[in-house]
């Protein structure tokens, strides 16, 4: 085991982020344009970083497997972002942000990353505005604010129901600003299939051109990876059907710690599955929480439509069992009562498999124009999916996989376990700990992006002045691209008789059953025992049609999910190895009377970062112990 | 085994080519198409203006031959003594044949643009949801109406479409026995009815359309742009097609 | 989980594009689908028409797609003549089958637009778009540095309009639609989200010159058939347009000014 380094500068907590500014070395301004620099996505953490250090001098490669930067799932983003603005003088402040979200991950994150979160929130938003980003005005032309899971004050900013994609959009418009000045190369639909690791730095990234096949490499004095989350390992989910692992599983292959993998965010408010040719499943913004009732049936075999089940019939589980956050329970714990309800025989719609989200109320309350005004275009993708208007009938939801707090290790300056390789966004496991709160993804995105990448990044490169770094002709890296040469034609050569969707399929399954919203010790055993068959089955059986040297989907597709086999065993593993209860890990074997969440802070008040031996089942789990000197763990209680 | 075909190259700098000289206000502007439909918003409110006139004073012709022939008359002498005769008549004609020549010209220019920008076509019928015929067709109506113009300068101005009348020939001066002698003629009629629906359709959406292309947009006024169009073809038309009708019903004539 | 609730569509036949590159004609050929559930989306019938290609062992069908919510704007597809299909206000992903009928033809057809070249079959190159947001579609407003977000009040309606016109999810349905292969749609969305808003106002001239002019060197003109606004996923009414034409026209009578002043 080795010991790992965070790297948390000294001074007290409030301190820690600008003593750090003052001792990192900087780069003079004439010499930045000599380092170039690759940034491997262009989500909100990606397009923010790319943008920011091209505008700062740097050479800048963004690399994206989409057609164009806008397309990054940041888009996806609805309910809002996060910030200590106190506009409402709501008694906001960014301590009670910083508490809030070190509270909401379930005393599972690191203090000083935290507190540095909160303190950039405020500039994050001054950024977006200063780019036209319009957000909700009230009428005085104010901005507008709402409240969200795990908050008792007003702290959210939105724009309708498309906060995520205005905020994208803010942040492609500047980058696309630094490609049209030239200060930005970008090469779209080119998915990294590799890093490059040359004398103990990272040196690169080999991607593999969508379009034409063609596998390059690309050498840089430094490379952020900005790739998104892996939540499709389960399948459905509400991740975009390209997300994938792959990006910081070939980095954690080349000696990339991978952190807390088991640490998956289930979302309480997602569209119930409908059939079995779902490919994917659609959240409702948690936003409707604030508004909308959770209420199933109390009589079991219940069957009158929902307007019909008088009051008295209804349970409304949230207000009952948390009567100070009620609706607005945080996603976890929200999620396992839905679970329960389902479980208990209690779910609504033809499938049984979804809790009503009612709106009547709020309708009264504030009558149908303001709920429009604030839900209309939400209501709307509901209408078109699930094909009922949720003005009349009460919405049905259910959790679904939704957000990986776990991620490639990264210490304060978000550089993970390889020298020059950083790790930034969702795909980082910074600052969430075991669960995330609403709102708080997009934050940390742009301020991983915006404030601190800039000034970490400097940091390091200071002293590589004027040193050569290896060259695409380095022997490390033919040998990387000879090896992802031959891994792509190896899926073509298979010639089995199933796709990589259905092994998709059968993957998520397993890892849904077993490593999702409740795990126990023998299903965590049952997973680790039936993924390696069925991984080395992928491996003999797969058929992927079609050639390289063209545009195929099939082919990409294969790729990824070998990677996601990979991750799958060692998200077991970590849940496996992880005896308590936190936040999105709820291990039925560790809950007290009421059914909550237990954590055992004596043995598990630590990040597990495994580190690559060649086989997942194998992995070395190292650890990070976390010191928590401003906070004192407390049991996390929301009643 | 995946050798490349042609290697992309990355996107950068798309926005540093240097600024090309501009050249004079008014072609600058006519150098896009969105100036190119200025252009033609323009000369089309001019010629709109001419057509409503021409309709309005051609509505004498149910005053008689007197009246008749004195609009006309009247057009030549307009602003006599100040300016010697005829002379503001050729202006307007001036600015008429200049709006015609800039009108046709960005039309041509969009259009060929517009063939560019779509090289090839849909393989499929398409199912055009509110795109309306004549908005489609205003390439067709423009050419068939000026055509029709062509023809009509012959036949009632310069006059060597006329003669063929069955009582004598073009009589210089005497446009309402011109008129009468023309429209007399069924197939002339009937060129003329064609004509001015087809005219019609082109304003339908032309009249429409040229306040979005100026910009003219106020949601205080933009329900009534539909109307507008729709009534002003309708009085164009209605007003166009009754001469060659009252002719051949001998309402106008001897 | 058993498909037995809700119906079942059967005997679907598609005519779907195939070409294999840039360089091919390509052809029509046409797939059946026996059955499938009305509650799956327009995109989850292609995945299982593909799951049965790679079955009999044939190239499985490219289009473009990812987020299936609506947002993204990768989906695309001309759905019997109509982009995005046939419910108005939605992208091709979000498009369920609930809206087709048994024994239906459906014809699916990639964009057609000189600025969106084929790659393959369904899958079309829309940077095009990129390159007019490249030229202006932007505030400058450098990282760090920004005023407090509050300095500068928005009245409400005027961010509403400038929201309205920001959703536009950059799919290229209103080229794909309008007879003329014209972008005014998409790029007027932009000019007025940022010509809008009081932060816009510094370069809002250089930006509306900038776009247009980049627009007119790869798309068509508009005839204001508003073919667009029907097709548009988000209902981006056209009023942006008139509104990027007049701040054109005025864009270039200021600048004229500027220069003449110096
Ligand atoms: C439906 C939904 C709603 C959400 N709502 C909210 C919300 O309301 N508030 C909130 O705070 N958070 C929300 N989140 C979470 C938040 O949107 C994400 O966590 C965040 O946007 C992630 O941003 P990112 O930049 O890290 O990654 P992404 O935005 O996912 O970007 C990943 C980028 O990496 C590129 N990439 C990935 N792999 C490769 C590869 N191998 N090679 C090349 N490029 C690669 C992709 O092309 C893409 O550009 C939501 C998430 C979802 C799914
Ligand atoms: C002489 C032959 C003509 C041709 C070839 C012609 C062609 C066209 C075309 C192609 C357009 C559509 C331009 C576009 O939106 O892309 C158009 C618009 C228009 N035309 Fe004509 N036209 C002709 C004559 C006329 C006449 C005689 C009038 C009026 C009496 C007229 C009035 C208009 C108007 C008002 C518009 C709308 C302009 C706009 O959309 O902004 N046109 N014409
Ligand atoms: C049935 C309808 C019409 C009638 C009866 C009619 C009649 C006439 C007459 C009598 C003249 C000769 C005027 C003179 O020389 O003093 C004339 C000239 C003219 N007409 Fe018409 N006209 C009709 C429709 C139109 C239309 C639809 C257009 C164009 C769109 C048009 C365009 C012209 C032009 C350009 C001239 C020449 C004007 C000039 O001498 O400068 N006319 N018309
Ligand atoms: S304007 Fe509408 S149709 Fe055009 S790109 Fe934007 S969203 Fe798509
Ligand atoms: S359809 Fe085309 S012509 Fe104009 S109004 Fe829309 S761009
Ligand atoms: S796939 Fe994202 S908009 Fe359709």
């Amino acid at each position: 085991m080795t010991a790992l380094d965070s790297k948390i500068p000294d001074g007290a907590i409030a301190d820690k982020w600008d003593n750090y500014k003052t001792g990192m070395k900087l780069v003079n301004p004439n010499n930045k344009r000599k380092f170039k620099i690759i940034v491997v996505g262009s989500g909100l953490a990606g397009a923010s970083a790319a943008a920011s250090l091209a505008e700062l001098g740097y050479q800048v490669d963004v690399f994206t497997f989409h057609d164009s930067p806008r397309r990054a799932h940041s888009i996806a983003a609805q309910g809002g972002i996060n910030a200590a603005k106190n506009y409402h003088g709501d008694g906001d402040s960014i301590h009670r942000l910083f508490y809030d979200t070190v509270k909401g991950g379930d005393f599972r994150s690191r203090e000083a990353n935290v507190y540095r979160l909160a303190q950039v929130s405020v500039d994050i938003i001054d950024q977006m505005v200063a780019q036209g980003v319009p957000f909700a005005r009230e009428y005085g032309g104010l901005l507008d604010n709402r409240s969200f899971g795990g908050a008792q004050v007003s702290r959210t900013f939105y724009a309708r129901g498309q906060t995520g994609q205005q905020l994208l959009l803010g942040a492609y418009q500047q980058l696309a600003r630094q490609i049209g000045l030239g200060n930005v190369r970008l090469f779209n639909r080119c998915e990294l299939v590799d890093t490059v690791v040359i004398d103990g730095q990272c040196a690169g990234i080999v991607v593999r051109d969508l379009v034409n096949g063609e596998i390059t490499s690309h050498a840089a004095h430094a490379t952020v990876l900005a790739t998104g989350g892996y939540g499709n390992v389960f399948f459905l989910s509400t991740n975009a059907m390209n997300c994938n692992v792959t990006a910081a599983w070939r980095a954690h292959r080349n000696g990339a710690y991978f952190a807390n993998p088991c640490y998956t965010q289930i979302h309480p408010t997602c569209i119930p599955q409908a059939d079995d040719t779902q490919s994917k499943l659609t959240l409702m913004s948690e936003s409707l929480r604030n508004d909308g009732r959770v209420w199933v049936p109390k009589n079991l075999g219940e069957t009158r439509p929902a307007n019909e089940i008088p009051e008295d019939d209804r349970d409304y589980y949230l207000e009952r069992l948390y009567p100070s956050f009620g609706n607005l329970a945080p996603r976890d714990i929200s999620s396992r009562a839905a679970k329960r309800a389902v479980d208990s025989g209690r779910g609504v719609g033809p499938l049984k498999n979804g809790v009503y989200l009612d709106f009547a109320a709020a309708i009264g309350r504030l009558g149908k124009e303001v709920v429009q005004e604030r839900y209309g275009n939400l209501f709307e993708m509901y209408e078109r999916i699930a094909g009922e208007n949720p003005y009349d009938v009460p919405m049905r939801i259910y959790p679904a996989s939704h957000y990986t707090m776990g991620g490639l290790w990264v210490d304060y300056e978000l550089m993970t376990t390889i020298p020059g390789l950083y790790c930034a966004g969702e795909a980082n496991f910074s600052d969430h700990g075991a669960n995330r709160l609403g709102a708080s993804a997009l934050m940390q995105g742009l301020a991983d992006g915006y404030f601190v990448l800039p000034y970490t990044i400097g940091n390091y490169l200071a002293p590589m002045l004027n040193k050569p770094i290896p060259g695409v002709d380095h022997p490390g890296f033919l040998a990387a691209e000879a090896e992802a040469r031959g891994r792509y034609q190896r899926y073509l050569d298979i010639k089995g008789t199933r796709s990589p969707d259905w092994f998709h399929r059968e993957l998520g399954k397993i890892i849904w059953d077993y490593c999702g919203m409740e795990r126990t010790e023998q299903g965590l055993q049952k997973a680790l025992s039936e993924l390696p068959p069925l991984y080395e089955e992928f491996q003999k059986d797969l058929r992927v049609t079609g050639d390289g040297a063209s545009t195929n989907q099939t082919l990409e597709k294969a790729g990824r999910v070998d990677d996601f086999f990979q991750l799958g065993m060692l998200m077991c593993r970590d849940a496996l190895e992880r005896r308590e209860s936190a936040g999105g890990h709820f291990r039925a074997e560790y809950q007290d009377e009421e059914g909550e969440a237990q954590r055992d802070d004596e043995n598990f008040a630590h990040v597990a970062a495994w580190e690559w031996t060649g086989d997942p089942m194998h992995a070395i789990r190292n650890v990070e112990e976390l010191e928590f000197e401003t906070i004192h763990l407390a049991k996390r209680s929301y009643k | 085994m995946a050798q490349a075909i042609q290697s992309r190259e990355p996107v950068s700098g798309t926005a540093t080519s240097p600024k090309k000289r501009r050249r004079s206000f008014v072609l600058d502007l006519y150098g896009t198409a969105v100036g190119k439909k200025y252009a033609m918003a323009i000369t089309g409110i001019m010629l709109l203006g001419f057509v409503f006139a021409h309709m309005v004073g051609n509505l004498k012709m149910y005053l008689g031959p007197q009246d008749f022939n004195h609009y006309a008359e009247f057009l030549r002498e307009l602003l006599v003594p100040i300016l010697p005769r005829t002379v503001v008549l050729w202006l307007m004609r001036g600015g008429l044949f200049l709006a015609v020549v800039v009108h046709i010209h960005a039309a041509y220019g969009l259009t060929r643009l517009n063939r560019r920008a779509r090289s090839v076509k849909y393989q499929s019928p398409r199912d055009y949801q509110v795109a309306s015929f004549a908005s489609r067709t205003m390439r067709w109506t423009g050419i068939i109406v000026f055509l029709f113009v062509l023809w009509h300068l012959a036949d009632l101005t310069w006059g060597f479409a006329n003669a063929v009348g069955n009582d004598g020939s073009f009589v210089r001066g005497d446009a309402y026995g011109n008129v009468v002698r023309s429209l007399e003629r069924v197939p002339v009629a009937v060129l003329y009815i064609v004509a001015n629906i087809a005219l019609g359709i082109h304003l339908f959406h032309g009249v429409w359309s040229l306040f979005q292309s100026l910009g003219w947009n106020n949601p205080r006024f933009n329900k009534w742009r539909r109307q507008l169009a729709t009534g002003f073809a309708t009085i164009i038309v209605v007003g166009n097609v009754s001469f060659p009708i009252a002719v051949l019903a001998g309402i106008v004539g001897k | 989980m058993n498909a037995a609730h809700g119906n079942h569509l059967t005997n679907l036949t598609l005519k779907i594009w195939r070409q294999t590159g840039p360089s091919d004609p390509g052809k029509f050929e046409s797939y059946r689908i026996d059955s499938i559930s009305d509650e799956a989306s327009f995109l989850e019938m292609l995945d299982v028409l593909n799951e049965k290609l790679i079955a009999e062992g044939r190239e499985a069908i490219v289009f473009d797609h990812d987020c299936r919510e609506g947002i993204c704007g990768t989906c695309s597809l001309m759905i019997d003549g109509q982009a995005h299909g046939p419910q108005r206000g939605t992208a091709t992903c979000q498009l369920h089958m609930r809206k087709f009928h048994s024994d239906q033809e459906i014809v699916i057809e990639p964009w057609r637009a000189t600025a969106f070249p084929i790659i393959k079959d369904l899958m079309v190159n829309r940077t095009a778009f990129d390159r007019i947001i490249e030229q202006g579609g932007f505030i400058t407003a450098p990282t760090g540095g920004a005023p407090d977000a509050n300095l500068i009040p928005v009245a409400k309606p005027v961010a509403d309009a400038a929201m309205d016109a920001a959703e536009c999810i950059g799919c290229g349905a209103c080229v794909a639609a309008c007879p003329n292969g014209a972008a005014n749609l998409f790029t007027g969305a932009k000019v007025a989200h940022l010509n809008l808003l009081p932060q816009g106002q510094a370069e809002r001239w250089s930006r509306v010159e900038a776009m247009v002019e980049a627009m007119d060197e790869q798309f068509g003109s508009c005839t204001n058939h508003g073919e667009c606004e029907a097709a548009c996923p988000k209902s981006i009414s056209i009023d942006v347009i008139a509104l990027m034409n007049r701040d054109y026209l005025k864009a270039k009578v200021k600048n004229r000014k500027l220069i003449a002043q110096i």
